[in-house]
């Protein structure tokens, strides 16, 4: 049968791939968050081809064996209820495989909240990174700079990004470096990635956010220790300011390229987190700039949330 | 307002599109005036309350709607095709996109199951009809108004661009100005409206109206799957009504229930939305696993295995359905707790599914297989469904969801569920009951020309797009640019896609052909079936049974022809029928011009529209209406006539 052929030389080749194709970049991962991820998937993929594997050899021995042209003209099939043991069968061992499936979800789910293995006792450099109508803002609070739409990090040093967004959902996504995760107006998410490779790694907004979101996409460059202090400096020599008024031209502006800057807008557009949070999602992270975010809801203060540009951004726009 | 904000504007592709809907309209005018069809489409059609009409009614809506969302999804692979194609811009992808997520799933999928359901589910149980005939014509009219509302947003005011999902604030009235979301909010919810009124008929149907005998276990596997389908609507449902309530009092009047500031939420949004998206997945899957059922057992001439197991792994199927929903934004921030919670939730679902699917492969054993069209579909429908599921399951898995949420990877994997699992067996059964509407069977060479092609055009669609997730293709971007290196997989997909298209123009040829030329039997059971419908004359009079069978087992008409004990016993009696109506007709026109007029915030007119509604309700509760008989002799002239008989 053609079509089967077709499916398992797909399937063959995707275990192919798997064994080390580099364009996969999922597949492809320099950091220990995509490399716990991407073990997870090869794992997964391998007990779906074992399971696959089953039902398609059963079902070319049933399609061919019992096919009407093979069968003697007054065959006439069996009534069968059905077999208590068989069902059993197949209800028991896939339980089986879902209770591990659920034990390597969890755990590497667990994995991958937390700050990498290895790299708990260093202290982790925060990057706000948020989007709007359509760019990426980083801030290094630390640093006191910021930059729109390409963000440096140190190699091997765990970096905690906190996501949010001045308009519609996004998602953050750095696939080479580990999954994803929403962006939105009222919270601040919690991302922690390590790079352990040096390099330029694709970052881009996964989630749908309007008529801008296919250019959505930032760089991420991986540099040492010491590339990084030297760049740092660098643009405390030479970048300007982050007023409020530049960086409400930003928010205004649809698409703007890499621009670099001696502050951040924390300082007049703080983040919703701690007292400007709309909420959070109860959900436990680790991060301790979290806790202070659990407040009382009827504490709610949006005082220090404009949200109007958005309105003007987007009717602009069109 | 002026009219270039009112009419679309500016794109040759639109224009076409207009040019071709007033085309259409006026050839139907023409052509129904030249052969005098007017009055035959008012009586025999439009205020039917037959629920084989009405069933099939829905059935050539559907398939209109398949042909709408399939060339929303030609252009979109069209456009994907190559790296920095030019062919459409973010803003029309962005509305083509959010318009064939919607068309398919709620104007194309459901409503073809529904069609389906309508036509045979009576048939199986021995009733002479649906619970309430005239509130099943209001179903399929409001279906109608808010498919065509949503419909001629496409050139009237703007489609909808904010995903099918239309997660706010994206959805807002702030970032999705147009009337686009609109429509959107009002024409899902007349739909939608229209769909519970549906689930609550024939859960009384089914309850209430089944032949004598006939225990709930004793029920065909496809009523099963139905009843079991509409039990999950009537808790979905109103989720969405509500939703869309919500939506509509943000965009329209100015609440902030999932806006970005004032204490919205647009988790909320995003929550509610999938407390009933997640749970519609099954109202279109579970009743495709019902007609596989039917169609599997009929074909290797076997009864199906595990009965037993099949009806609980459904209700399990059911129960599990309303505790997953938050698999579709794993990536909000939940934290381990709840993401493994619905990990586990989710991937349980597998073990009911694989029950299925083993049964279904054991009621292939030791049978006589026969490979008609019906057949194939779901024949093909076991390995390629399987490869969604399994996917799934990878889905299912949190931490490896932060890679693929909102990736090509996604699409593949529903596509591989929806398509052979849903699409396939709408198909089959509508090859497979072709013949109890129609009386005659569609050519079944020409139906595995185009079963083959279609099965092969899928996965060269689809299977590339696994791929591309992995790479890092995300779902919904218009374009992408060289370097990535999408390009050629794409590019096969697109390939894919015209196969596909050209697969389901034969199939329309061939249901064309067959109207045309095909052998009209006499026989009321061309596939030497197993239920009841199968018992009655083709087409089916619209009294259904002349006489009401006694069920004592399972497959009660297959057990009557090996046994040769007869199904029925005793004389024609007077059968009380209900008589047509135009009032569901008018009150869908009604919605449907209530609803435009919302979606444009013309006040003035929606009122006088709204008073209208309570008005035809208001006739309606007032109306004496007993029905009519009909006498027997003309059920036995009519049996007699449709059986083949000399009178
Ligand atoms: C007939 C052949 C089909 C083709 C060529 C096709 C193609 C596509 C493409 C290209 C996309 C958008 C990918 C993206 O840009 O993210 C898409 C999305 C989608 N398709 Fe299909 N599709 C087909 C049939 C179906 C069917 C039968 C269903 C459902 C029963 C379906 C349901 C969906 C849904 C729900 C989406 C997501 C829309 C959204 O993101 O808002 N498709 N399809
Ligand atoms: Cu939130
Ligand atoms: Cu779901």
């Amino acid at each position: 049968m053609k079509r089967k052929g077709l499916l398992l030389a797909g399937f063959s080749a995707l275990l192919v791939l798997l064994t080390g194709c580099n364009s996969l970049a999922v597949l492809n991962p320099k950091g220990p968050v995509a490399k716990t991820q991407s073990e997870v998937i090869i794992f997964s993929m391998i007990v779906m081809a074992l399971i696959l594997l089953v039902v398609y050899v059963l079902y070319v021995v049933i399609i061919s064996k019992y096919r009407a042209s093979k069968a003697a003209p007054d065959y006439e099939p069996p009534h069968e209820e059905g077999n208590w043991l068989l069902e059993m069968i197949w209800i028991v061992i896939p339980i089986i495989i879902v209770t591990v499936l659920s034990v390597v979800t969890v755990r590497s789910t667990s994995a991958v909240e937390k700050v990498p293995a290895g790299y708990e006792d260093q202290k982790p450099l925060v990057i706000y990174a948020s989007s709007s109508d359509w760019k990426w803002h980083f801030s290094y609070p630390e640093e006191g700079i910021e930059t729109v739409n390409y963000v440096n990090i140190p190699v091997n040093r765990p970096v905690e990004f906190r996501l949010y967004s001045f308009s519609a959902i996004t998602s953050f996504w750095v696939p080479q470096l580990g999954g994803q995760k929403y962006a939105m107006s009222d919270m601040v998410n919690t991302l922690n990635l390590v790079a352990e490779h040096q390099g330029s790694f694709v970052g881009k907004n996964s989630n749908f956010s309007g008529k801008g979101f296919s250019q959505m996409e930032f760089e991420v460059l991986a540099m040492s220790d010491k590339e990084y202090a030297e760049w740092i400096k660098d643009v405390k020599n030479t970048a300007s300011e982050l007023t409020e008024e530049e960086f409400n031209t930003l928010l205004e502006t649809n698409f703007v390229g890499r621009k670099t800057y001696t502050s951040t807008h924390l300082d007049f557009r703080p983040a919703p987190e701690g007292e400007n949070a709309g909420h959070d999602h109860g959900g436990s992270t680790d991060s301790e700039s979290n806790s202070d975010s659990e407040m009382d809801h009827s504490e709610m203060d949006h005082s220090n949330m404009d949200m109007d540009h958005s309105t003007d951004n987007t009717t602009n726009g069109n | 307002m002026k009219w270039d904000e009112f009419f679309v504007t500016g794109e040759p592709m639109i224009y076409g599109a207009m040019a071709s809907i007033v085309l259409a309209s006026l050839a139907i005018v023409v052509g129904l005036t030249y052969f005098k069809k007017w009055g035959y489409l008012w009586r025999e059609w439009l205020t039917t309350v037959d629920h084989k009409k009405i069933g099939i009614m829905y059935i050539i809506a559907a398939l209109l709607m398949l042909f709408r969302g399939g060339m929303d999804g030609l252009l979109m692979r069209a456009q994907l095709a190559v790296p920095e194609n030019g062919l459409l811009d973010a803003q029309h992808y962005n509305e083509i996109f959010t318009t064939h997520g919607l068309i398919m799933i709620l104007f194309m999928a459901m409503p073809f199951v529904i069609g389906l359901m309508n036509v045979v589910v009576p048939l199986q149980i021995g009733a002479r009809d649906v619970a309430f005939p005239r509130l099943n014509a209001v179903s399929f009219w409001l279906f109608f108004a808010g498919a065509m509302l949503l419909n001629i947003s496409f050139v009237i005011g703007g489609s909808p661009d904010a995903g099918w999902t239309a997660y706010f604030p994206l959805a807002s009235i702030e970032l999705s100005p147009t009337v686009g979301n609109n429509y959107y909010s009002i024409a899902l919810q007349i739909a939608g409206i229209g769909t519970l009124l549906t689930s609550v008929n024939f859960l009384v149907t089914i309850l209430k109206m089944r032949a004598p005998g006939m225990k709930l276990m004793r029920m065909p596997m496809f009523t099963w799957s139905v009843l079991i389908t509409n039990v999950i609507i009537l808790f979905a449902f109103p989720v969405l009504t509500v939703s869309l309530a919500l939506m509509m009092f943000d965009r329209m009047f100015g609440a902030q229930f999932f806006t970005m500031a004032n204490g919205g939420m647009d988790m909320l949004w995003a929550n509610l939305f999938w407390v009933w998206g997640h749970p519609e997945v099954y109202i279109v899957i579970l009743p495709a696993f019902g007609i596989y059922s039917e169609i599997i057992s009929t074909f290797s001439r076997k009864n199906l295995y595990g009965y037993k197991s099949m009806v609980y792994s459904m209700v399990v199927i059911s129960l599990l359905s309303f505790l997953v929903w938050a698999h579709h934004f794993y990536t909000m921030g939940h934290g381990v707790t709840v993401n493994g919670f619905f990990s586990i939730s989710t991937m349980a679902i597998a073990v009911p599914t694989g029950v299925k699917i083993f049964n279904w492969l054991f009621t292939l054993r030791k049978g006589k297989i026969e490979f008609t069209t019906p057949m194939l579909y779901s024949l093909a429908f076991i390995p390629i469904f399987t490869i969604g599921g399994v996917t799934g399951v990878m889905l299912a898995m949190a931490s490896a969801d932060y890679q693929y949420h909102n990736t090509m990877f996604l699409v593949a994997h529903f596509h591989y569920v929806l398509i052979p699992g849903t699409v396939f067996a709408v198909l089959a059964g509508f090859y497979y009951w072709f013949p109890k509407m129609f009386g005659f069977r569609l050519n079944d060479r020409q139906g595995k020309r185009a079963f083959w092609l279609i099965a092969v055009s899928f996965n060269v669609t689809f299977l590339p797009l696994f791929f591309l997730g992995l790479k890092g293709m995300t779902r919904r971007t218009y374009t992408y640019s060289a370097e990535t290196g999408f390009g050629p997989l794409n590019m096969i997909a697109s390939i894919g896609a015209i196969g596909l298209a050209l697969g389901f123009v034969y199939l329309v040829y061939n249901i064309y052909w067959s109207f045309r030329y095909a052998k009209r039997d006499t026989t009321n059971d061309p596939w030497d079936a197993r239920t009841l419908e199968w018992s009655i004359p083709s087409p089916v009079p619209e009294y259904n049974f002349a006489l009401i069978p006694k069920v004592n087992g399972l497959d009660p008409f297959w057990e009557s022809k090996k046994t040769g004990q007869p199904l029925t016993e005793g004389e024609y009696e007077e059968i009380h029928m209900p008589n047509n109506s135009g009032q569901p007709f008018i009150l869908g026109m009604i919605f449907m011009a209530f609803g435009f007029c919302m979606v444009f915030s013309w006040w003035v007119p929606s009122i006088i529209f709204g008073i209208g509604i309570v008005i035809m309700l208001a006739v309606r509760s007032f109306e004496r209406d007993h029905g009519r008989h009909i006498s027997v002799k003309e059920i036995r002239e009519t049996e007699q006539r449709l059986r083949g008989e000399q009178s």
